[in-house]
């Protein structure tokens, strides 16, 4: 009898789990823009991979062929040293997108995880975690990065990814610490504690579901954001080593005044991305948003 | 609609008032057909659970609901009696929610205070600056030190102690009762005729319930005010109110004087409401009746009377159309089938041959 | 008839106080003692209603009682089987036994439901928590409890915002009962719901009572909704038991003032209803500054010169039907039942 019902509320549980998402799904098509996001993110990172996958030249110089302007063999025209820049575009979008969705990912881990304990914790705890992020927020990035590349003699992706995650987790921090000290108050948070369950699994498995939605959206911009900061570190020259072509490093071959006057492909095209990327992905962070957050009306 | 009665008896007459509101691309009926007299003077409860749409009754005669409402009705009447001379306000033929006419009824003709005194105050501001703002606003040409004589007046009227101190305190210093106090205090402070009371007493404690009613049965009493009273204590009705208005899902189920409603409950749904109240007293092993069910959805109510799915006494017949009101004796209406003896009051008329 | 009832909770000078912090170094400035020196005892069986205004402390006793809040001083003793207990000095373990105990049913039905989570996942969790791990036996249990409540079991795959409040409550008591208590604490569990829907809960309690045998603390702001529940009712003002008495005669009789005034202020729905009705003055002072003496002497209307020194006991009045108060009016008869009962058990000593 058990048996049978069981069965029976999990093929429902299941209908009724699709009928919901066919419904954000069907909300989230109806805008278009976050479409639009969502498709131009998808091509990229399929364009991006399917390159590296083939593994085409980006690496050699061929000076035989410097500057040219964009034609049928080179899309995107060749840069200073002779390098395909369709290949280089294609292959630095892998580092690039690769740096930002690890850095989203991770510093919003950290910063999920640190907010949780804090707010839920509060007190002591909590004093002394968000003093330490706000030890982080006064120190500039471009500092630290300078720091570790004195430190470790190097510039390496490695740095880049430690340096962007440990100082990109403060306002995700705040966001959760912030979700956690109102929804602590609420009444399921009681009953739990009421049915002695433990601290962890009241932190993790009842409240923070609560406060996914915000995460997830704010990850989604987060990734556009440390493509930019990649960028612009890369750009200065303080970022990935200059044999990783990175959207940034790219656009650091465009430095010099002559470049940007006169092959204006070798810029226009990273910067293209970087710029198409990054609106994407804060078209559809908008459009997920709206879809979640109806969900818990 | 002919007029049918004496401007200077009635001070607010509303017929056929029609509250619907539009979300998401969908119509949903929130008032329906509702109609009733107050005569001046009197005090009128309006009853019923939340949902019932007596807020938005009163919110449609205030005229505060928001874009997405729509106001119909035939008739939403207020007399004005001043120094013997009656003058009439149409109300719903004001375009305006916010203009300038709507804005000269509010305050100085009919005033409304709100459920919850902690959130109708404004934090950052002194409560005496609060209370004078309406009368600065309707009176051209009061100075501040008039204005904040009458708030003074007011205050010690109202029944808070050291007005002259208090009067320079901020919200916050306020207990729940006081604050509450000054929402009346701002209220009654261009001296309306309509005092509109919204719950006055639902987030309040027991013992400061008492005070407030008793403020607003003197200010009924000896101030000659109107007071419409929207509550869902049979309690406070039968203490308060002159006549009863009892709602369900928009429309008005039962409408009667005090007696009428309490001694001669006819509406199925007033009584299971009565019944299911635990009162004091009881005697012991004594069991409340329930009312099965739970309050419908406005969105997915069909034809027919509202309440037929948790009525004991309903018949298919219940279900087919809306329900007329019957007039069980002069001024004492019902909307129920069960009445259907009785000569018609409004509506349509469930049999042909019935006017 | 009291002697023959067995005692599940033996409170004992229960204090819980909040300190109040003040300046960048939390210096501790003062307390708030929303619950002050309480002493009490709960019979197993009965509903005990504790009733009082906002800010009385009556919700915080009943957290104080579950030991979601700390208690500053005193004792809560827990019956195990004839031992008593004391469950504030209890380790980790010993209290994550006690909490299949004892079960609290909150205000709020509508936040108390997870809403991310489908009613089946908020029911099944305090079971695995508490170690029953066969899924089969956990479902047949979600089915049992939910029967008691009325509500079918295939509602189990919803989210908390399909139930209308009433659904929702009846949902939480269920809940409770998952884990088999002796004891429910219910925390207003009628005050968020619509007054139709109240009498179903009400009625739906008063059942599973009988069925279970369970325990009811039954905190309520709404005196005739805690008699109309109650065996027994404690009135409480800042942080003070005031009364303790059968229901029955705390409606007939009431001693304290304070109880009195409740009783008056509240509206009856009879329009025959003759009774004069007697207003307090002023409001509930705050409990950071509590009056001397007597908390409620400011507003007595029968304030003597000693209610403003000295704080009245609780003591019995009656002692037939166990009716307690703290009142310095009845301080003469009191002393002079002690001194009978002191003489008695002279004699048979």
């Amino acid at each position: 009898m058990s048996n049978t019902n069981s069965m029976s509320i999990k093929e429902q549980n299941k209908s009724a789990a699709s009928s919901l998402m066919k419904k954000n799904i069907r909300k989230f098509l109806r805008n278009k823009l976050a479409v639009f996001g969502l498709v131009v993110i998808v091509v990229i990172t399929v364009a991006c991979i399917v390159a590296a996958a083939t593994g085409i030249d980006y690496g050699t110089p061929n000076p035989t062929i410097m500057k040219t302007p964009p034609n049928g063999e080179h899309m995107f025209g060749t840069d200073t040293i002779g390098r395909d820049m369709l290949a280089r575009v294609l292959f630095g979008g892998c580092y690039s997108i690769f740096i930002g969705v690890f850095c989203a990912v991770m510093s919003s881990v950290l910063g999920a995880v640190l907010g949780a304990v804090s707010g839920y914790f509060g007190g002591k705890v909590d004093m002394c975690i968000v003093r330490v992020s706000e030890l982080f927020q006064a120190f500039p990035q471009l500092v630290l990065v300078m720091m570790l590349v004195a430190i470790l003699g190097t510039r390496s992706m490695g740095n880049m990814l430690f340096v962007f995650v440990i100082t990109g987790w403060m306002t995700t921090f705040r966001m959760v610490r912030n979700e956690f000290m109102s929804l602590k108050g609420e009444t399921y948070v009681k009953v739990c504690e009421a049915f002695g369950m433990s601290k962890s699994n009241v932190m993790f498995k009842q409240i923070l579901p609560n406060v996914m939605t915000p995460i997830i959206v704010s990850t989604t911009t987060n990734v556009a954001y440390f493509i930019l900061q990649e960028a612009s570190l890369s750009f200065i020259g303080l970022g990935v080593a200059d044999s990783t072509p990175t959207w940034g490093n790219i656009l650091n071959a465009a430095k010099s005044i002559q470049v940007v006057q006169n092959q204006w492909w070798i810029w226009v095209f990273p910067g293209a991305a970087i710029s198409l990327f990054v609106l994407a992905i804060n078209f559809f962070g908008d459009g997920l948003r709206d879809v979640l957050d109806a969900k818990q009306q | 609609m002919g007029k049918n009665f004496d401007s200077k008896e009635i001070i607010l007459n509303v017929e056929n008032l029609n509250t619907t509101f539009v979300s998401d691309q969908k119509k949903i009926r929130i008032v329906k057909n509702v109609s009733f007299q107050l005569k001046r003077g009197k005090a009128l409860a309006v009853v019923g659970e939340s949902g019932c749409g007596k807020s938005v009754t009163m919110n449609s005669i205030m005229r505060f609901l928001g874009r997405n409402a729509i106001i119909k009705a035939d008739s939403i009447q207020y007399n004005a009696l001043r120094d013997g001379k009656v003058t009439e306000y149409h109300i719903e033929k004001i375009d305006k929610p916010h203009g300038p006419e709507m804005r000269a009824l509010r305050g100085p003709e009919m005033s409304m205070v709100f459920q919850d005194p902690m959130s109708s105050l404004n934090p950052v501001y002194k409560v005496g600056d609060q209370v004078a703002e309406g009368l600065l606003q309707h009176n051209k040409g009061m100075t501040k030190a008039q204005a904040r004589e009458k708030v003074l007046e007011m205050f010690r009227k109202l029944g808070i102690p050291d007005p002259e101190e208090r009067i320079d305190c901020y919200p916050h210093q306020f207990s729940g009762g006081m604050k509450q106090r000054v929402v009346i205090a701002i209220a009654m402070i261009c001296n309306p005729e309509l005092i509109i009371c919204d719950e006055p007493t639902t987030a309040l404690d027991v013992t400061i319930q008492a005070q407030i009613m008793e403020l607003l049965k003197d200010m009924q009493v000896k101030d000659g005010k109107s007071i419409i009273l929207i509550t869902h204590n049979m309690g406070l009705v039968a203490e308060m109110a002159d006549e009863v208005c009892v709602m369900y899902m928009g429309r008005v189920v039962e409408f009667g004087s005090l007696e009428d409603v309490f001694d001669h409950t006819s509406h199925p749904y007033t009584q299971a409401l009565l019944r299911s109240v635990p009162v004091l007293g009881l005697a012991d092993g004594q069991k409340l009746e329930t009312i099965p069910g739970a309050t419908p959805n406005p969105a997915d109510l069909k034809g027919g009377c509202e309440f037929a799915d948790r009525c004991p006494f309903a018949e298919d017949k219940c279900r087919a159309k809306d329900i007329p009101m019957f007039e069980l004796s002069p001024g004492h209406r019902v909307r129920c089938l069960k009445y259907s003896s009785f000569p018609l009051a409004e509506g349509e008329p469930a049999a042909a041959e019935v006017k | 008839m009291n002697e023959k009832k067995e005692v599940i909770f033996k409170i004992q000078n229960l204090r819980t106080w909040f300190p109040i912090t003040k300046g960048a170094f939390k210096k501790v400035v003062g307390h708030v003692k929303a619950v002050d020196d309480v002493s009490l005892d709960v019979y197993k069986g009965e509903t005990l209603g504790i009733v009082g205004e906002s800010g009385c402390g009556k919700s915080t006793f009943g957290k104080t009682v579950m030991m979601l809040e700390r208690a500053t001083g005193g004792q809560v003793l827990f019956n195990y089987d004839g031992k008593f207990r004391d469950i504030t000095k209890f380790n980790k373990q010993e209290m994550f036994d006690f909490r299949k105990k004892v079960q609290m049913v909150f205000q709020d039905p509508y936040s108390a439901l997870n809403p991310q989570k489908k009613i089946y996942t908020s029911f099944e969790e305090p079971l695995k928590v508490h170690g029953m791990h066969d899924q089969s036996e956990r479902e047949s249990r979600m089915q049992e409890v939910l029967k008691m409540v009325n509500i079918q079991p295939d509602y189990l795959m919803r989210y908390p915002h399909e139930f209308s409040g009433g659904q929702r409550q009846r949902l939480c008591i269920a809940r409770a009962l998952e884990v088999m208590p002796e004891v429910l604490i219910c925390d207003e569990p009628v005050s968020a719901l619509d007054v139709s829907i109240q009498a179903q809960v009400l009625n739906l309690m008063k059942d599973i009572q009988k069925d279970l045998n369970l325990t009811y603390l039954f905190i309520a702001h709404d005196l005739s909704v805690v008699q109309y529940m109650s065996d027994r009712i404690v009135v409480m003002y800042l942080g003070k038991i005031v009364e303790v008495a059968d229901s029955r005669a705390l409606y007939d009789e009431p001693l304290h003032p304070y109880t009195k005034a409740l009783l008056s202020a509240i509206p009856v729905p009879d329009i025959h209803n003759t009774k004069k009705r007697q207003v307090l003055e002023g409001e509930v002072p705050s409990p950071i500054h509590k009056p001397s003496g007597c908390a409620f002497h400011n507003r007595c209307p029968h304030c003597m010169e000693i209610c403003k020194q000295q704080d009245p006991a609780l003591a019995v009045q009656n002692a037939e039907n166990g009716h307690m108060v703290a009142c310095h009016l009845y301080a003469e008869q009191q002393k002079k039942l002690q001194e009978a009962q002191a003489a008695q058990t002279g004699q048979t000593a």
